[in-house]
């Protein structure tokens, strides 16, 4: 701040006599002059930036061994991850190449999984929502639904978890699942309720709010007149929904998707809670029993893990599995942006 | 191609949630003029707006059971003893105490997070709004601030938490935690986590200023120049005044986020049931300690923790879900006294 000498810095210097910290305090006493506030403000700004450099760089570094000793070998299928995560924890400080041994493709394929599911269903149920809320509902409905999607949006995902463990684990465990399921596949995992079909459909509700605030916000921002255009055509209301305004803003839906999906792929503690926390891969071949398995995804993997950070060979692990998570939530950012372009043709600014 | 080619499952869906009442509360409003009556539309265009109806309905049918439900919990298991007491360890649910130190944890993080986080969001959406428009350099300089921010909000969680473990850790900061007697930094505490909490409220925050100032109209500005008035002046006296209300909503959305993430708290506070504080500065030392929230009271007491009691979980839920619904009811009623559409502008604060 006080690098910069203004060329107006007159009075100051007929105070020579006052000690040097009096003297930067009455300079910033003094209204400013506004090359020093852009540039206050500036650098201020740049710690956001110094914040995401920052974290790439102490996300790679850590997980820099596990890139060492295997490349990129390490996303692919191989062996036991449970005995590989058990391994690293029990490695001490100097820990033999060895230990760095982790194939995590179950995980992988979990979080793909999981993510794939709930996107999916996310979408119908999203964009429908977003189109009653603006085109359907009447007046007091649609003045209480904006309330209602603020709000399903910021239920904690920890509550969301609680609910789904202590309410839906249960009653798909006790209800759901048949004897001659649990017993054929007995041998392989054991189903308690926790699983994919449970993390699928809460972790749809969580994201579908994201998705119908932004899809609400496009569907807003589509001209009125190209409605009634629409309507003097004699359309109805819905094939013009269909024809005009959805075709409009599919950009938006797109980029909705997109956001949601990054959500989902994060999303930790609700998954750990209710996943069952099993390095499973369940198995499409199963029939029903599927939607029954426990997984285990990236971002929980690491909360289930988060204790054994102190053995430098989970750690590592750890971090390249944050790495990873890092690196998607960046593509899928700049696949949004990408996606968004035409949409600022319409003056939406989301 | 678009929702409808899916209307046939969701349109089975409706038959159960709100399929009956949809049909006749259309049927019997012809007169909106929009479109002929029902009558006349095709089987799928029913079955696309049957399927809208229920859609939004089901979405409204969710909130309302789980606000319901953790009320009805909450009521069940409550008891104000349990607010005013100090958690403590121990194998029956009836000796383990209530959840005074993860109430007051909550607290501390949010005003930690906040205070970190508001300067930095107006300061970034005053300078790229403000400021932003000098050369092509300072144009670029601003695009990335604005998309390391947009980086910053699609970011998980669980990564932020891991960074800060890594960033605290460093011994040039082991002022922040304290140093374990190998050598070893130990990288969690209470100014730790509210650092990183400051990352979670930064982009609501930022946006909705940035909006606000965006808002603002460019007469205003041209009128203090006209008096004149500097850059900086302007921004106190006239444009700060201006976005009050979206600063406060900037922030109610951000202390909204701080007490709803878990991962943080699980991963940089320790993890420890009571407020433990670390050295002897008054203060200082609190800052440096570990605890809770409420949040990890829920997760650890829940039965994928260790503590497996349900009903303090439920209690302690019930606590936060009191928070969510009055942060929610005031960013409602702040967009409502500023006359602002209340609709989701910019996300609303949700993305």
């Amino acid at each position: 701040m006080t690098r910069s000498a203004p060329p107006l810095a007159g009075p100051a210097d007929t105070r020579r006599g006052r000690s040097i910290p009096a003297r930067a305090l009455e300079r910033l006493r003094r209204p400013w002059p506004d090359s020093r506030a852009g540039r206050t403000l500036g650098a201020v700004s740049l710690l956001a930036c110094l914040c995401v450099a920052a974290m790439v760089t102490f996300v790679a570094v850590r997980a820099w061994p596990i890139f060492a000793h295997d490349g990129l070998g390490w996303l692919g299928p191989g062996g036991s991850l449970s005995t590989q995560i058990e391994t690293m924890l029990n490695a001490s400080t100097d820990a033999p190449a060895s230990a760095y041994r982790l194939h995590v493709w179950p995980i992988l394929y979990g979080t793909l999984l999981i993510t794939t599911l709930a996107v999916l269903l996310a979408v119908p149920l999203a964009v429908l929502s977003a189109v009653f809320i603006v085109e359907l509902a009447p007046g007091p409905l649609r003045r209480a639904m904006v309330p209602v999607v603020r709000l399903l949006a910021s239920v904690p995902s920890v509550i969301y978890g609680q609910i789904g463990i202590l309410v839906l684990v249960p009653f798909v465990g006790n209800h759901l699942i048949t004897t001659s399921q649990r017993v054929a596949l007995e041998s392989r995992v054991q189903l308690t309720g926790a699983g994919l079909g449970v993390a699928v459909v809460i972790l749809t509700v969580m994201i579908a709010p994201i998705m119908v605030a932004l899809v609400c916000e496009a569907l807003g921002a589509v001209p009125s007149a190209w409605r009634e255009g629409a309507a003097a055509l004699g359309v109805n209301r819905l094939r013009a929904i269909r024809a005009l305004t959805l075709r409009a803003i599919r950009p938006a839906i797109v980029a909705a998707t997109v956001l949601a999906t990054a959500r989902a792929l994060g999303e930790a503690i609700m998954i750990s809670m209710v996943s069952g926390s099993v390095f499973f891969a369940p198995a499409p071949t199963d029939g029903v029993a599927f939607f029954y398995e426990p997984l285990r995804t990236l971002a929980s993997t690491i909360i289930d893990n988060h204790e054994g950070i102190g053995s430098p060979a989970l750690r590592s692990a750890l971090y390249a599995l944050a790495l990873l998570l890092l690196f998607s939530a960046f593509v899928l950012s700049v696949a949004g942006y990408l996606i968004k372009l035409p949409l600022r043709r319409y003056g939406v600014r989301a | 191609m678009n929702a409808f080619a899916s209307s046939p499952g969701a349109g089975g869906l409706s038959s159960r949630v709100g399929g009956p009442p949809s049909r006749g509360r259309l049927s019997s409003s012809p007169s909106r003029g929009r479109g002929s009556s029902l009558r006349t539309w095709r089987l799928g265009e029913r079955l696309a707006l049957i399927a809208a109806w229920a859609a939004g309905l089901s979405l409204c049918a969710i909130t309302a059971a789980i606000v319901l439900y953790m009320g009805f919990r909450g009521i069940q298991y409550l008891r104000p003893e349990l607010l005013f007491s100090r958690p403590q360890a121990s194998l029956s649910q009836a000796g383990s105490g209530g959840f005074l130190d993860p109430l007051l944890g909550t607290a501390l993080l949010t005003v930690i997070g906040i205070a970190i986080a508001a300067p930095l969001g107006i300061c970034s959406a005053l300078w790229i709004v403000e400021y932003g428009q000098g050369g092509r350099a300072r144009q670029a300089l601003t695009r990335v601030v604005e998309s390391s921010i947009e980086i910053v909000a699609g970011t998980p969680d669980i990564v932020i938490a891991l960074f800060g473990l890594a960033l605290f850790q460093l011994h040039l900061l082991a002022f922040v935690s304290f140093t374990a007697s190998g050598g070893g930094v130990y990288g969690r505490s209470f100014l730790a986590a509210g650092a990183m909490m400051s990352l979670i409220a930064l982009p609501p925050l930022f946006v909705a200023v940035r909006d606000g100032l965006l808002a603002v109209p460019a007469h205003m500005r041209e009128g203090a120049f006209a008096l004149g008035k500097t850059r900086i002046a302007t921004i106190r006296r006239v444009l700060l005044p201006a976005v009050r209300s979206n600063i406060a909503t900037g922030v109610t959305l951000g202390v909204s986020r701080i007490i709803a993430d878990t991962a943080i708290v699980v991963v940089l506070l320790g993890d420890v049931l009571r407020t433990e504080t670390q050295g002897g500065l008054p203060g200082l030392s609190l800052l440096r300690g570990t605890g809770s929230t409420l949040t990890s009271y829920v997760y650890d007491n829940s039965p994928a923790g260790e503590g497996a009691a349900p009903q303090k979980a439920y209690a302690a839920a019930f606590v936060l879900m009191v928070f969510v619904l009055l942060l929610n009811l005031a960013v409602e009623r702040i967009a409502r006294a500023h006359s602002r559409s209340g609709g989701f502008a910019a996300g609303g604060g949700i993305v």
